[in-house]
């Protein structure tokens, strides 16, 4: 069985022609995250029994023809802040070390009546809050490409556990570049999904008005297709779309004839390293030559993007993580005199410092007399970047940028620079703030030897759009199939 | 000095939807602790809130039932602040656009009419409940009322006096419940008022500091507590003091009320859009069908039964105070056709069965059509009042049926001369005194001979036919 220059969507079609089982598969993701996941840390929990008697079940439905979905039977991760009904949620955080939710997010829900085999939860910034994936509570992820380097996050643990080929794909989620980033970092490809593509229930909230769940896949087509199980309307999320599923199957060819992109000169300045500038411009000339039109233009508002997200991010989780309270459930101080001593020491050890940075921001901009300063400007700001996003579309097809700035960096490098941290999102936050989709996909490698990712920004619900020019794009290049070094050695255990 | 007292009221009224206003949990009062809860209304990690329509109609109806203008472009704000009540700790609620603005409301206090402003209108979700357990000296919490919908509705500070406030509030009662959106039953806590109150020299327009009071759900502790409360404040201004302003807590078992959270303490809930919702947009259709199918309300209710039935002004007022009673009176009225009548039954037997058995309007099960049928058989001479009042109370009872227990009881009327006669006979041979007394000229004497024929016939004879006959026989006698 030879399993790691599989993709997702060829194990599902090996496991229906019987070549192998899913049980197996599921086995051999167990054995590799047993032997790599030490140095990895993708994971907070991995459900090891659970996993293998949810394939044995999924099997015997594609046996008896129940289950027909490309994805049945194929093993995967989650990230840790979306709901798992019964089984450990802890969105990275001591504040929830031991909560298990009595209900599943729709994404669980999809992903398992579609025949998906969870082997567990992925590691993440406590609470999203970060772009390192360090801020965990249970330590931080290392990068396949180098475990002395971050993975990038927030969605970390899922970006490196597809990388490891610890799993096939994985779920993440994106509320400012948490899925792009760590995709950029890992060599591995995924979507943030446009606002409202998918539903957020069971998704634990970090800011409710840019949080988006996507995948995160060895390919492009791999993305495509958990997207079209994932997406659609949910009645139990009033801010999910009432449309139909994607349907990608018309965009899998490689002619970008007629297809203009535009790349903003504001992109490209001042702080963006020539590592990830060189790739990112070749893939321009690549796109090219697969026949798309591609023209730079301006786009100024883009300079305001960070201040704008982390005012309005920070508000929303102010009051999101007011409910972590030490009263319902997950970590209370049990040693304690009044009420507002179960408040204070129950939020101050449960909440790692990053997390309560933000949770201080939000509530600052918040606070009456602050209100109008900071959270209503930039509410106004976010309606003006909305607005140059869609003139640009008025123009262009999609726009192609750089993902982050750099390259993963070490482990511990950035982390006691806040302002360093948030800059690194500088070319993902303003996508979140317009609701529109993006994806990231591998477009070479630093100097460094670490990966770089390009992003392609769509139109609004524009998903297979997106998805047409990243497949020509992957068609035609190889830098999605590289792996790790520690997948390769590893040869004898596939 | 003479002072003047300024009054304005947020009235808190529970919504009578089936389900909550952000999930599907039954709004049902009462049940064992946390039972009406699912992941949502709890305050569950990766949750959803999903507005209930309803609440919307309701809040529409209330609306236009008080004058306001409707908002069209509705949105939901969060109110942030920790209490263990309060799950998500935040309380979805509206601060910047409300749905129903700058409205009025009629009320009437001796004789003098007069308007009091209504300010807003907003949709909100209502807080658990802590229970203190004496016994484990331990604090629970029980959500069951979480997320049950709650109208807020924000007078302008237009009162001048208690009896004003007690007006209103009883006129909105009497409206919230006639619109079928509220049992408004302030017992269970589902009308409750917020009082603020300053006080000002008579003839003064600058208002005075004001207090607050909250979640009051009595009219006589309200009234109490507004009196004692200007006093207080008048007391202190007379003194040379200052009034601070601050919420005070009313104790109804030591008539006063007691500083809780000053000023300076006031919280900052940190308002700002509640991302999870959409803005609801309200079309004129949607407003159209909330005319339409707005019920009757009380002040046309009264009107009508005044030129149509003929009532008096206290008749009708009475009758429609509740509206339970009201249905029952023009249900019973439809069939029979004997409006008077009915409002007799109504306002004698029923008014007066209620309160003996302390039975509430909305508790009622009195079937109108047995209260026409008990009309009909008198006025068809079937049954005396006397048996018709006791065959009314079993059907406010037991809920007979009146045909049935009248004939079981032998309450049928006796019209049958030749039994009536005997039974004077025997009567008059009995009382030998009372016909003494008759030819002695005391006239009140037949009177006890009636009642004497009365009882024999346990009740249930036709008195025209008794008098008839004892005429006849004492004027053999006399």
């Amino acid at each position: 069985m030879e399993l790691k220059n599989k993709t997702a969507l060829e194990i599902g079609q090996m496991i229906k022609n019987k070549e192998v089982s899913s049980v197996e598969v599921t086995k051999e993701m167990l054995s590799n995250i047993k032997s790599r996941d030490e140095k990895v840390n993708a994971f907070v929990t991995v459900f090891e029994e659970e996993a293998v008697k949810q394939a044995e079940e999924v099997q015997a439905k594609i046996d008896s023809g129940e289950l027909t979905s490309p994805l049945a039977g194929v093993p995967m991760g989650i990230k840790d802040n979306i709901c798992t009904k019964d089984r450990l949620t802890t969105c990275g955080s001591k504040m929830l070390y031991n909560f298990k939710p009595p209900y599943n997010a729709t994404v669980t829900d999809k992903l398992e009546e579609a025949g998906a085999v969870v082997l567990g939860k992925l590691n993440m910034d406590e609470f999203a809050m970060g772009g390192s994936t360090e801020t965990s509570y249970f330590g931080a992820t290392g990068n396949p490409w180098d475990t002395e380097r971050v993975p990038g996050g927030s969605s970390g643990g899922s970006a490196a556990a597809v990388a490891a080929q610890e799993v096939t794909y994985a779920l993440g989620s994106d509320t400012g570049g948490s899925i792009r980033q760590p995709c950029s970092f890992c060599g591995v490809s995924g979507i943030k999904p446009t606002y409202g593509a998918v539903s957020r229930y069971g998704l634990v909230a970090f800011a409710s008005s840019l949080d988006q769940i996507g995948p995160v896949g060895r390919d492009i087509k791999d993305c495509a297709e958990v997207l079209s199980v994932i997406s659609g309307h949910d009645p139990k999320d009033s801010t999910s779309v009432k449309r139909p599923v994607f349907d990608f199957s018309s965009c899998f060819n490689t002619d970008l004839k007629g297809m203009k992109i535009g790349i903003p000169t504001n992109y490209f300045g001042e702080g963006l390293d020539e590592d990830v500038k060189k790739p990112v411009l070749e893939a321009a000339e690549t796109l090219k030559k697969l026949g798309a039109e591609i023209e730079e233009f301006e786009m100024n508002i883009v300079d305001y993007a960070i201040p704008t997200y982390y005012v309005l991010a920070c508000a929303e989780a102010s009051s999101n993580l007011s409910r972590y309270d030490g009263i319902k459930y997950g970590y209370r101080n049990r040693d304690c005199e009044d009420l507002m001593e179960v408040y204070l020491t129950s939020r101050s050890e449960g909440f790692g410092m990053e997390v309560k940075r933000r949770i201080m921001l939000g509530s600052f901009v918040l606070s009456s007399g602050y209100y109008d300063a900071y959270y209503n400007k930039s509410l106004k700001v976010r309606g003006l970047i909305k607005k140059s996003f869609d003139e640009a579309f008025e123009k262009y097809d999609m726009i192609l940028s750089p993902v982050a700035p750099t390259t993963a960096y070490k482990i511990g490098e950035n982390s006691s620079d806040p302002l360093k941290m948030y800059l690194g999102d500088i070319y993902t936050v303003s996508v979140n703030l317009a609701g529109i989709p993006a994806v990231s996909v591998p477009c070479g490698f630093g100097a460094n030897g670490m990966p770089v990712g390009m992003q392609l920004i769509g139109n609004a619900f524009d998903e297979p759009k997106l998805v047409r020019a990243a497949y020509a794009f992957q068609k035609e290049t190889d830098f999605h199939t590289k792996k790790p070094e520690m997948v390769e050695v590893k040869g004898g255990n596939n | 000095m003479n002072y003047q007292m300024v009054v304005g009221l947020e009235v808190h009224v529970e919504l009578s939807t089936k389900s909550k206003i952000f999930c599907s949990c039954t709004t049902e009062f009462g049940g064992e602790p946390n039972t009406h809860v699912c992941p949502v209304c709890s305050g569950m990690p990766g949750v959803l809130p999903v507005l209930n329509k309803k609440v919307v109609d309701y809040a529409i109806r209330a609306g236009i039932a008080t004058n306001c203008e409707i908002t069209r472009y509705n949105k939901f704000d969060r109110k942030n602040y920790f209490y263990p009540d309060l799950p998500k700790a935040y309380q979805v609620s509206q601060l910047y656009l409300p749905i129903c603005r700058n409205g009025k409301v009629e009320i009437e206090v001796n004789g003098e009419k007069k308007y009091i402003g209504i300010h807003e209108i907003h949709m909100e979700e209502d807080a658990g409940k802590l229970v203190h357990d004496p016994w484990d000296d331990c604090t629970l919490v029980d959500y069951n009322r979480c997320g049950v919908p709650l109208l807020e509705i924000v007078s302008e500070p237009d009162f001048r006096s208690a009896d004003e406030v007690i007006a209103y509030l009883t006129k909105l009662r009497e409206t919230m419940m006639y619109l079928g959106v509220s049992d408004c039953k302030m017992q269970e806590g589902s009308m409750r008022a917020d009082v603020n109150i300053s006080v000002m020299p008579m003839g003064s327009t600058k208002f005075g500091t004001r207090t607050e009071m909250k979640n009051m759900n009595s009219f006589k502790a309200i009234y109490k507590a507004i009196n004692y409360e200007a006093q207080r404040q008048i007391e202190i201004l007379e003194a040379g003091g200052a009034v601070t302003q601050e919420t005070r807590r009313w104790d109804d078992n030591k008539d006063a009320s007691f500083a809780m959270r000053s000023k300076e303490n006031a919280q900052d809930y940190r308002y700002f859009p509640e991302p999870d919702l959409l803005p609801i947009e309200i079309s004129d259709e949607w407003i159209q069908q909330a005319k339409d199918n707005m019920p009757e309300l009380p002040e046309a209710k009264r009107a009508r039964y005044m030129s149509e039935f003929g009532l008096s002004e206290y008749d009708a007022s009475v009758i429609t105070a509740e509206r339970q009673i009201a249905y029952i009176f023009e249900d019973a009225t439809a069939i029979c056709g004997k409006p008077k009548e009915v409002c007799n039954y109504v306002m004698g037997e029923l008014m007066r069965l209620m309160s003996e058995t302390g039975t509430l309007a909305e508790e009622l099960e009195m079937d109108p059509k047995k209260i026409a049928e008990i009309i009909e058989l008198v006025a068809d001479g079937k049954i005396n009042r006397t048996a018709a009042k006791e065959v009314f109370e079993a059907v406010f009872k037991e809920n007979v049926e009146p045909e049935k227990y009248i004939e079981e009881h032998d309450l049928a009327m006796v019209d049958n001369s030749d039994e009536v006669e005997a039974i004077v006979t025997k009567v008059i041979a009995d009382n030998p005194k009372s016909i003494e007394d008759l030819k002695a000229g005391k006239a009140k004497a037949r009177g006890f001979l009636v009642g004497q024929t009365m009882k024999a016939l346990k009740g249930k004879a036709n008195p025209q036919t008794v008098n008839k006959v004892l005429d006849e026989k004492l004027s053999e006698i006399l």
